[in-house]
C-alpha cells in the first residue's frame, strides 16, 4: 500500500491561487475525501497529483517526490477519474478501458496478451462483460462512470484520485458507485483521494474529511468531527442541521430559512 | 468480424489498381491487360497478345498513374485521419486545414524562382518548400482556431483554415501575376498532374509517402488515446504535446509531398476516413491502415471518369472529388452539428 503526501502544494492559475499551502499526509490504504464549496481547490489539488496543474511545494508518493517523474511513471502511480470524463461515442468500451494500460505499453508499442487479460478481468470484476463491445456513447449515466472506473482500474495505480464521482448519478447510481470503489480499495489496498459534494455520502464512504476554503485547509477529522452546523454555516453558507444516526453515520440536512426546524 | 476489413480493402485496392491499368482511350483490350501484367511478373510467362507499344501504354503511361494515384490517394486519406485525431474534430482534412493551399503557395515559389529549371539541387526543393508552406499554414490555422474556438469548437478551426486557405491562394494570385510566365506551369500543376505522371514523379514522392506513412502508423494506438481530451490523456501517460506535433509534422509532410506532385486534391481526406469509421469503427488502429489501403482505392478509381468522360480531354480529378465530396462533407457537417 502506497501513501500520499503533500506539503506546502499551491496552485497558481495566472493571479488568482486556487490552492494554498496544502499539508497533509493520506495514510496508505487511506480513503480521504476532500470538501468545500465550488472553488475551494479540490479539484487543482487533484489536478496537481495527477500531474495536470503546475503547483509549487511537494507530492511525494512513498516518500519520492512526484515531479521527478515522467508522465508515463506518475500514471502508473496514480490514476485520475476527472469531472466529466470524455467518452468518445463511438469508442467500445473495451477500447475505453485498455485505454488505461497506456502507461504500461512502450512509445511505439502494442498491448500485449497481458494487458489485455487485465482488461479481461477488470471487465469481469466490474460487471462489464456484456458491455463490452458497445459503444461508450450508447450506455447510461451509471453505466458510464462503471466503464470510467475500469479504465482507472486497468491501470493498476496504487493511488486512486476521484473528482466527484458521483455528480452525475442518480442516489442508487451513486451509492453502486461509491461501494464499488471501496470494494476495490479494499481488494487492491487503494490509497483514495476524492473530491464531494454530497457531504453525507462523503462522511459514509471516506476514513477522514478534509475542509477546503478558498484554497486553504481548514479543518480535517472524521465526519463527526468536521461535519458541525457551525463550521457548515461558516463555510457553506449553509443552514442545515447534523443528525448523528445511532449507527454512526453523519447526516447533514439543509433547511428552509425562517422555519427553524431545531 | 473486424479484422475482414483489412484483407477486403487489400483485395479491393488490388482490383483498382487492375482497373487502373485496364481503362484509358488508346491501348490494348482491356481483358489482355491483367495478362500482360502477370506474364511480365518473374517466372510467369503467359502469352497475352499484347504488342510492345500496348505494353509501353500500360508501363509507362497507365501504371506511373495508377501508382501516383494510390499513393496521393493513401497520403491524403491518412492525414485527413491523423488531423481529424489530433485535433480532435471530425471535420478538417488536409484540404480544409489550408494544408493544401500552403503547400500550393510554396511550390508556387519555387516555380518563380527558379524559372531558369536548372536542377543543381541534390533534393528536388519543390516537396520541401511545399513541406514548409504547409506547416506554416497548419500552425497558423491551428494557432488562430483555437485561440478563438477553443478547442471544442470544431467549426471554427475549419473557419480558420478557410481563412488561411484563401489568404493563400492570394498571396499565390499576387506572385503569379507578376511572374506571368510561369501561370501555364502552375496552373497546369494545380488542377494536378495525375494525368501525365511518370516513374519519376512516383520517385520523388515515394520517400516522403512511406516516412510519414511508417510514422503515423506507430502513432495510431496514441491517436485512440488522444481522443479523450488532453488532460485525461496525460493522466494516463501519453505525452501529448510531443504526439500532437509529430503527427501534424508527419501528416504535413506526406501531403505537402503529394500536393507537390498532383495538385490540390480536395475533400479525399475527409470522405475515406469518414467511410472507414462507417464500416469499420472508430478505433485508430482499424482506421489507419484501412484509410491507407481504401484511400488508395478511392483515387485510383475517381481518376477513371475523368479519363473517358470527355475524352479525348481529361476532366481534372479535384473536380472528380469535389464533386463527391462537397455534398458528403455537407452531410457530416449537417450530422454532426445535430448531435451536438
Amino acid at each position: 500500500m502506497t501513501s500520499l503526501q503533500f506539503s506546502g502544494v499551491g496552485v497558481r492559475y495566472g493571479q488568482h491561487d486556487a490552492l494554498n499551502n496544502f499539508t497533509d499526509t493520506v495514510k496508505p490504504g487511506e480513503w480521504l475525501c476532500l470538501i468545500g464549496p465550488n472553488g475551494a481547490g479540490k479539484s487543482s489539488l487533484l489536478r496537481s497529483v495527477a500531474g495536470l496543474a503546475k503547483h509549487s511545494g511537494e507530492i511525494r508518493v512513498d516518500g519520492s517526490p512526484l515531479r521527478m517523474r515522467s508522465a508515463k511513471r506518475r500514471a502508473q502511480l496514480v490514476a485520475y477519474v476527472p469531472q466529466s470524463p470524455v467518452l468518445p461515442d463511438d469508442m467500445t468500451a473495451r477500447e475505453y478501458v485498455v485505454l488505461g494500460r497506456n502507461p504500461f505499453i512502450s512509445h511505439f508499442g502494442t498491448e500485449t496478451k497481458h494487458d489485455w487479460a487485465i482488461v479481461a478481468d477488470v471487465l469481469k470484476r466490474l460487471d462489464l462483460v456484456d458491455l463490452a463491445p458497445r459503444a461508450v456513447g450508447t450506455l447510461s449515466g451509471g453505466e458510464k462512470q462503471r466503464v470510467v472506473i475500469a479504465r482507472a482500474i486497468a491501470q493498476e495505480a496504487p493511488i486512486l484520485l476521484l473528482d466527484e464521482p458521483t455528480s452525475a448519478l442518480d442516489i442508487g447510481h451513486q451509492q453502486q458507485a461509491l461501494e464499488l470503489v471501496d470494494q476495490l480499495r479494499k481488494e487492491h489496498g487503494l490509497t483514495v483521494v476524492s473530491a464531494m459534494h454530497d457531504l453525507t455520502l462523503a462522511g459514509l464512504y471516506s476514513d477522514r474529511l478534509c475542509l477546503l476554503h478558498q484554497g486553504y485547509r481548514v479543518v480535517s477529522g472524521t465526519a463527526a468531527e468536521v461535519l458541525r452546523q457551525e463550521t457548515l454555516a461558516e463555510f457553506y453558507g449553509v443552514s442545515a442541521r447534523v443528525h448523528h444516526a445511532e449507527d454512526g453515520t453523519v447526516v447533514v440536512i439543509p433547511y428552509r430559512q425562517g422555519s427553524l426546524g431545531n | 468480424m473486424r479484422r475482414w476489413w483489412i484483407p477486403a480493402a487489400g483485395a479491393l485496392a488490388l482490383v483498382s489498381v487492375l482497373l487502373g491499368a485496364m481503362v484509358g482511350p488508346a491501348g490494348p483490350t482491356w481483358w489482355r491487360v491483367p495478362l500482360a501484367l502477370l506474364d511480365h511478373l518473374p517466372l510467369i510467362s503467359i502469352d497475352s497478345g499484347v504488342t510492345s507499344r500496348e505494353w509501353t501504354i500500360i508501363w509507362d503511361i497507365r501504371m506511373p498513374r495508377v501508382v501516383l494515384a494510390s499513393l496521393v490517394g493513401s497520403m491524403l486519406s491518412l492525414s485527413g485521419a491523423s488531423y481529424q485525431g489530433v485535433f480532435r474534430n471530425p471535420l478538417v482534412d488536409p484540404y480544409l486545414l489550408g494544408v493544401a493551399a500552403g503547400a500550393g503557395l510554396g511550390a508556387t515559389l519555387v516555380f518563380t524562382l527558379n524559372r531558369s529549371g536548372s536542377s543543381t539541387w541534390i533534393i528536388d526543393p519543390l516537396p520541401l518548400s511545399a513541406f514548409a508552406g504547409g506547416l506554416l499554414a497548419v500552425l497558423v490555422t491551428y494557432v488562430v482556431g483555437t485561440a478563438f474556438g477553443g478547442q471544442k469548437s470544431a467549426s471554427t478551426l475549419v473557419l480558420a483554415g478557410v481563412a488561411v486557405t484563401a489568404l493563400a491562394t492570394a498571396v499565390q494570385t499576387f506572385v503569379l501575376q507578376r511572374h506571368t510566365d510561369v501561370v501555364r506551369q502552375v496552373y497546369s500543376w494545380i488542377l494536378g498532374r495525375l494525368s501525365s505522371a511518370t516513374w519519376g514523379d512516383v520517385r520523388l514522392v515515394l520517400p516522403y509517402v512511406v516516412i510519414s506513412s511508417a510514422v503515423l502508423f506507430m502513432h495510431r494506438r496514441l491517436l485512440d488515446i488522444m481522443r479523450v481530451g488532453d488532460d485525461e490523456a496525460t493522466a494516463l501517460g501519453a505525452s501529448v504535446n510531443r504526439v500532437r506535433i509529430v503527427v501534424v509534422i508527419a501528416a504535413t509532410l506526406g501531403t505537402s509531398a503529394v500536393v507537390a506532385v498532383s495538385g490540390l486534391i480536395g475533400f479525399v481526406g475527409i470522405i475515406v476516413p469518414h467511410a472507414v469509421r462507417l464500416l469499420a469503427g472508430a478505433s485508430y488502429r482499424v482506421i489507419v491502415p484501412l484509410s491507407l489501403l481504401m484511400g488508395a482505392s478511392f483515387l485510383i478509381i475517381a481518376d477513371i471518369p475523368g479519363r473517358v468522360l470527355q475524352n479525348p480531354s481529361e476532366t481534372p480529378i479535384g473536380v472528380v472529388t469535389a464533386f463527391l465530396g462537397a455534398p458528403f462533407f455537407l452531410l457530416l457537417l449537417r450530422t454532426k452539428q445535430g448531435t451536438r
